[in-house]
């Protein structure tokens, strides 16, 4: 397989190696010291288990989540179901391949039920999109069907909601 | 014409007697400051889980909006058995050990009516929640103050206890994980406690609140101890552990006879808590605990923060091991809690709340609520250390 990384599963989870985990996925550019002030730790200790998190491959990725339409870049997404044929000797795991090295597709994900695979697109306009799924996407062999649905708005990605978080009124002074 | 006449001379005097909350002064203060940031605040910072109000939404649609029984919706009781169970190995009969309140400050009340006779002492630990001593007043009993100290870690000992024991005690008011101090007890100090207890033939009123809020080690409720359950009335609630403040919901838990005779008083009194609140809280003991062991870990995070920042900036603080309360000691500055207080309120608009309003006992301490965000615990250290240099200038 192309992507085997060593990944070592982390059993009985050690409670500062959660704090250090839900801190970096809540915000990725919080600072060691930081870490540090948050979980008793010193700031080396931290950085060292953050590398050996990073080394066996419990943190895969950082990434930044960017409002694209407020730079004036106005992607358009789509999901797109699949049906797919396989052949024999060969699982998904080809097919799923030869999909996810498109830089358009942003996701990709086997499912059970009417369909096999789901992908996200990604492209400039609805043409982009659907020209992306006619000329490369349906022409593959495997592929039986597609069936492109257009997103219209997201309202949460990845846990984050995007618009206008909930915001609690308390008392300044309660007991 | 009929003459006028003066209505306070209508307040009875029992209520006349209860002396003025010191918070009071600190709202009005607030109030009316811009760029405040509050470490003042006694209740989460989170919103109720959604799956939470999801089922009280759910239940309003439906049309439950009726009374429940005096006891509470039973299958909330039934729910509250199976979790005590499981946590403690308890056995609570959800049929006659169980009553659901108003929050855990009806229970209070509620309790205290329950067992006070005129005349009789209730030993209060301090520094404490606000209510003891005026719930203890306005039954009629006399408030015998214990003090816990900054060297046990605000721990009750049984050497500090034994002395205000008299033979008209008929109580003691226990709250740990302690609000302001956030000291917990461990096993054996709560044995040395409950010995003394049974020797003197005493009660118990156990306000567990913060029992979900427990860092280091795990939460031991007085009646899981040998010989307990019959003397200690256990009283809790949602607000703390499941973010529900406003939704009012606690219980009490004890012996059938103490449970029955605090129900007497809530069925005059209270009729029975919200319906909305109970079915809220079966959701969250049935499917809330994911939510709650993430909030316990966001305040695991803040207490590390805001402790590490206390004794960075010169205001020795011992790590609270539950609740959501710092309690730096402020002596060394020279100036007392209040004036402290109102001073970083006035100077660098932070709010904190003085430990003497938790008792005598609480005088050169502050209690700060770590139910705030890291930006703004930060933002209020930084004011702090500006605000003690200033002083050490």
């Amino acid at each position: 397989m192309s992507n085997s990384l060593t990944f070592v599963p982390v059993t009985n989870m050690d409670e500062k190696i959660r704090h250090i985990l839900e801190i970096l996925e809540t915000d990725a550019r919080t600072s060691p010291e930081e870490i540090a002030s948050l979980t008793d730790m010193s700031a080396q200790e931290v950085s060292q288990a953050i590398a050996k998190l990073e080394e066996t491959g419990v943190i895969r990725h950082y990434k930044t989540i960017v409002d694209w339409d407020l730079v004036g870049e106005n992607y358009v997404y789509a999901v797109i179901e699949l049906k797919v044929t396989l052949e024999r000797n060969q699982g998904y795991q080809a097919i799923a391949e030869r999909i996810y090295k498109f830089p358009e597709v942003r996701s990709v994900r086997l499912l059970s039920g009417n369909y096999d695979i789901s992908l996200t697109v990604r492209g400039k306009s609805m043409k982009d999109v659907a020209f992306f799924v006619a000329e490369k996407i349906a022409t593959l062999d495997q592929v039986q069907s597609t069936s492109t649905h257009f997103v219209l708005k997201t309202y949460k990605e990845d846990g984050v909601i995007l618009h206008e978080p909930e915001t609690i009124q308390r008392l300044p002074v309660s007991f | 014409m009929r003459p006028p006449c003066n209505p306070s001379k209508f307040v009875a005097d029992a209520v006349k007697e209860i002396p003025p909350s010191g918070i009071r002064r600190f709202f009005d203060l607030v109030s009316g400051l811009e760029d405040v940031i509050s470490l003042g605040v006694g209740e989460p910072d989170f919103i109720t889980p959604w799956h939470i109000r999801e089922m009280c939404i759910h239940s309003l649609e439906k049309g439950q909006t009726s009374y429940t029984s005096n006891y509470g919706l039973p299958e909330l009781r039934d729910e509250l058995t199976r979790t005590y169970y499981r946590r403690y190995g308890l056995d609570y009969n959800p049929s006659s050990e169980i009553l659901i309140t108003t929050g855990v400050s009806e229970a209070l009340d509620i309790a205290i009516r329950t067992v006070v006779n005129p005349g009789d002492e209730v030993i209060v630990v301090q520094p404490s929640y606000v209510a003891y001593v005026p719930s203890v007043v306005l039954a009629g009993g006399k408030p015998v103050i214990v003090s816990t100290h900054r060297d046990d870690e605000f721990s009750l000992t049984a050497e500090a206890l034994k002395p205000a024991i008299t033979d008209k005690t008929k109580a003691i008011i226990l709250n740990f994980p302690s609000n302001p101090t956030g000291a917990i007890m461990v096993k054996e100090g709560l044995e040395d406690i409950a010995d003394l207890v049974v020797e003197n033939d005493l009660f118990v009123i156990s306000d567990e609140v913060y029992e979900c809020l427990t860092y280091e080690g795990k939460h031991v409720p007085l009646s899981s101890l040998d010989g307990m359950k019959e003397r200690t009335v256990m009283l809790n609630g949602f607000s703390k552990a499941y973010a529900m403040t406003g939704l009012r919901l606690g219980f009490a838990m004890g012996s059938p006879e103490i449970i029955h005779s605090m129900m007497m008083i809530h069925q005059y009194s209270m009729l029975c808590a919200p319906i909305t609140a109970q079915i809220g809280a079966i959701e969250a003991l049935r499917h809330g605990k994911d939510e709650v062991a993430r909030m316990v870990r966001e305040y695991d995070r803040r207490r590390h923060f805001i402790v590490r920042g206390f004794n960075r900036i010169g205001l020795e603080c011992c790590k609270p091991k539950g609740a959501f309360y710092a309690f730096p000691y402020i002596g060394n500055t020279g100036l007392s809690s209040s004036t402290f207080a109102e001073r970083l309120l006035d100077e660098k608009k932070v709010v904190t709340i003085p430990g003497d309003v938790f008792g005598q006992a609480g005088e050169g301490f502050l209690r700060c609520s770590y139910a705030a965000s890291i930006d703004d615990i930060r933002k209020a250290l930084d004011r702090m250390e500006d605000f003690v240099d200033g002083l050490n200038q």
